[in-house]
Order: C-alpha cells, then sequence, then structure tokens
C-alpha cells in the first residue's frame, strides 16, 4: 500500500514497466470490456426468452464409434489453449533469461497450439452450420438467439487466437533472426505472451458460460 | 544506433527491481492446475449436475483459473501496486452492469412469462 501512494503520489512517472508493456495492459483492459460486454449480453438474453435455452451438451456433443460424448471437442480444444499459454509462459521466461533458442522453440510450440485451436473452431462452426443447421437468426434445439451469441462470441475470441498466432510468427521471426538480441532487449516476448495469456484467459470464461452453464 | 539508446534510456525503467527469474517448475504447476481445474469443471458437466451446485461450482472454477493465468502466467503477482490496481479495479464496473442486466432480464422475463 505504501508503494501504491508513492507510485502515484510524487512527481515521476506512476508505473514503473516500459510503455509497450503498459500499453499492452491497457489494450487488454479495453478487450475485457469487450468480452465481458458479449457475456452480459448474452446473459441478459438468456434470461428473457420464454422457450428453452439449447442443451450446449446435445448440441456440441460429438460421436465416436456411436456412443455421444458430450463437449468433447470443445474439451480438447481447452487443453491446447491452455498447453499452448503454459509453453508461451516457458518462452517468457526463457526470452528473460536471453536464452533465445529455447524461447523461440516454445513460441513455435505456442503457434502450433494456436493454429490446433483455431482449425478445431473452424471444424465446429462447419459442423454447426453444416450437419445442424444452427443460423444466427434460429435453429432446431431450441430459443432462437442461442445462434448470433454462438457466432459472436466464438468468433470474436477466434479471431483474437488468429490474430495472436499472427502477432506470435512475426515476434517469433523476428526473436530467431536474432533482432532482440541484437538490441539486447526480450521485452516484446514477455508483452506478446501477455496477449496469448488474455486470450486464453477470455477462452476460460467463454468455455464456463456459454458452454457449460 | 539509435534505437539502442532510446530502449536503454534510464527514463524507461527508472528503480526497477531486477527482474526476478521465477524457475519453470513454477509454471509447470500451473499448467498442471490449470488441466485439473478444467478437468474438473467438465466434469461437472460429465456427471450432469443440475442446478444451484453447478453453476455454483462452475463459477468457482472458472474464477481459479483465471485467478491462476493472470497471477502466474501473466506475472501480476510480481507486479508493483500501482499497476495491479489499475489493472484489476476497472472490471468491477463489469460486476455492476451484470448486477443490472441481470435484474433487467429477469423483469422482461416475467412480462414476456405473464402476457404471452
Amino acid at each position: 500500500m505504501n508503494d501504491l501512494v508513492k507510485d502515484w503520489s510524487s512527481d515521476v512517472s506512476t508505473f514503473k514497466i516500459r510503455w509497450s508493456k503498459a500499453m499492452m495492459w491497457i489494450f487488454l483492459i479495453s478487450d475485457t470490456f469487450i468480452f465481458g460486454t458479449f457475456l452480459i449480453s448474452y446473459m441478459a438474453i438468456r434470461l428473457t426468452v420464454v422457450d428453452s435455452w439449447p442443451d450446449t451438451s446435445q448440441v456440441f456433443a460429438l460421436h465416436i464409434g456411436g456412443t455421444e460424448v458430450p463437449l468433447l471437442l470443445i474439451a480438447i480444444m481447452t487443453f491446447i489453449l491452455i498447453s499452448s499459454s503454459g509453453t508461451m509462459a516457458i518462452a517468457v521466461n526463457a526470452a528473460n533469461k536471453k536464452d533465445k533458442k529455447k524461447s523461440g522453440l516454445f513460441m513455435l510450440l505456442t503457434i502450433i497450439g494456436g493454429i490446433a485451436f483455431v482449425s478445431m473452431q473452424a471444424f465446429e462452426w462447419t459442423k454447426l452450420i453444416i450437419d445442424e443447421g444452427i443460423r444466427p437468426w434460429g435453429n432446431d434445439f431450441g430459443s432462437q438467439q442461442f445462434g448470433s451469441f454462438f457466432f459472436m462470441i466464438t468468433g470474436f475470441h477466434g479471431l483474437h487466437v488468429l490474430i495472436g498466432v499472427i502477432y506470435l510468427s512475426i515476434v517469433s521471426k523476428r526473436l530467431l533472426a536474432g533482432r532482440y538480441e541484437r538490441i539486447d532487449d526480450y521485452q516484446i516476448v514477455e508483452v506478446a505472451g501477455l496477449y496469448w495469456h488474455f486470450v486464453d484467459l477470455v477462452w476460460v470464461f467463454i468455455f464456463a458460460f456459454f458452454y457449460l452453464w | 544506433m539509435i534505437e539502442e539508446k532510446f530502449f536503454k534510456h534510464p527514463s524507461f525503467f527508472p528503480k526497477t527491481k531486477p527482474d526476478k527469474s521465477h524457475p519453470i517448475k513454477l509454471y509447470l504447476f500451473a499448467w498442471l492446475a490449470l488441466f485439473i481445474l478444467s478437468a474438473m469443471s467438465y466434469y461437472v458437466d460429465y456427471i450432469n449436475l443440475e442446478g444451484l451446485i453447478r453453476w455454483f461450482l462452475i463459477t468457482i472454477l472458472a474464477l481459479m483459473k483465471a485467478g491462476l493465468i493472470v497471477s502466474v502466467f501473466m506475472h501480476l503477482a510480481w507486479e508493483r501496486v500501482a499497476l495491479i490496481f489499475t489493472i484489476l479495479l476497472p472490471p468491477i464496473f463489469l460486476i455492476l452492469m451484470l448486477a443490472i442486466f441481470a435484474n433487467e432480464g429477469n423483469a422482461i422475463n416475467v412480462i414476456r412469462t405473464t402476457f404471452n
């Protein structure tokens, strides 16, 4: 608490971090509000509808060998995204120790995880749109508003993952090309890591409140 | 190289504590914990828990996972208090918004069921 008062009072810059990290945090706060309002509007509409909300474990079930496993694909996607977050944390850790090779390797693993996640989401969307006929304006499972919220929320999250993959590709390319070694500054890896962990963080809430609730 | 001088200027990191490097073990532990918590929340759905206990477990597990990601993976636990407050206080407005729209949604639902 003493630190807080000192940081805000004396006539110096408040945040004792680099601008790139501070700006990424500010961006992530604003993104929190975007996803927060998405999820809250989803809650509000789900409360208002009179007909029953589609049973997600039925809608997202996968048929494997004749048995229906509820939410299997979503569970696998969750584990992939968590794992990619874990590899990103190790990449940031290695970057702090200025270990270029290890950091680059784990960033590439993270990128592979991200691509796998987006691919599985594309598969999920295809299955839902073509096989189960879910549209933003209607579906056969229950409340008509389900589709618009599903495509809006998961689509926006998928877009974030896709942008994250592109972002990490650029950073890892520069890292492996020795750009950060030259300026002896690996901060960008940490900033990119913040973005990636945030994407994982948002998925935690989407998984809990959209798929499981 | 001008870029180098720019990055290394002391005004960019005045009086910071040296960046504490954490052992990989910590991240692996957080990773494992996230796996277990995810498996638990999936299990809640798998065994078809219903009603209050389901909502309670899902929310608690999600908040625990979020806490782990933000504090360990995003390193917020080791940042200065000024930054922690700047990041964690604004989302309080989301809770306020949640309360307002929960109330509103329920009211609309009551009207719709009454006059349907």
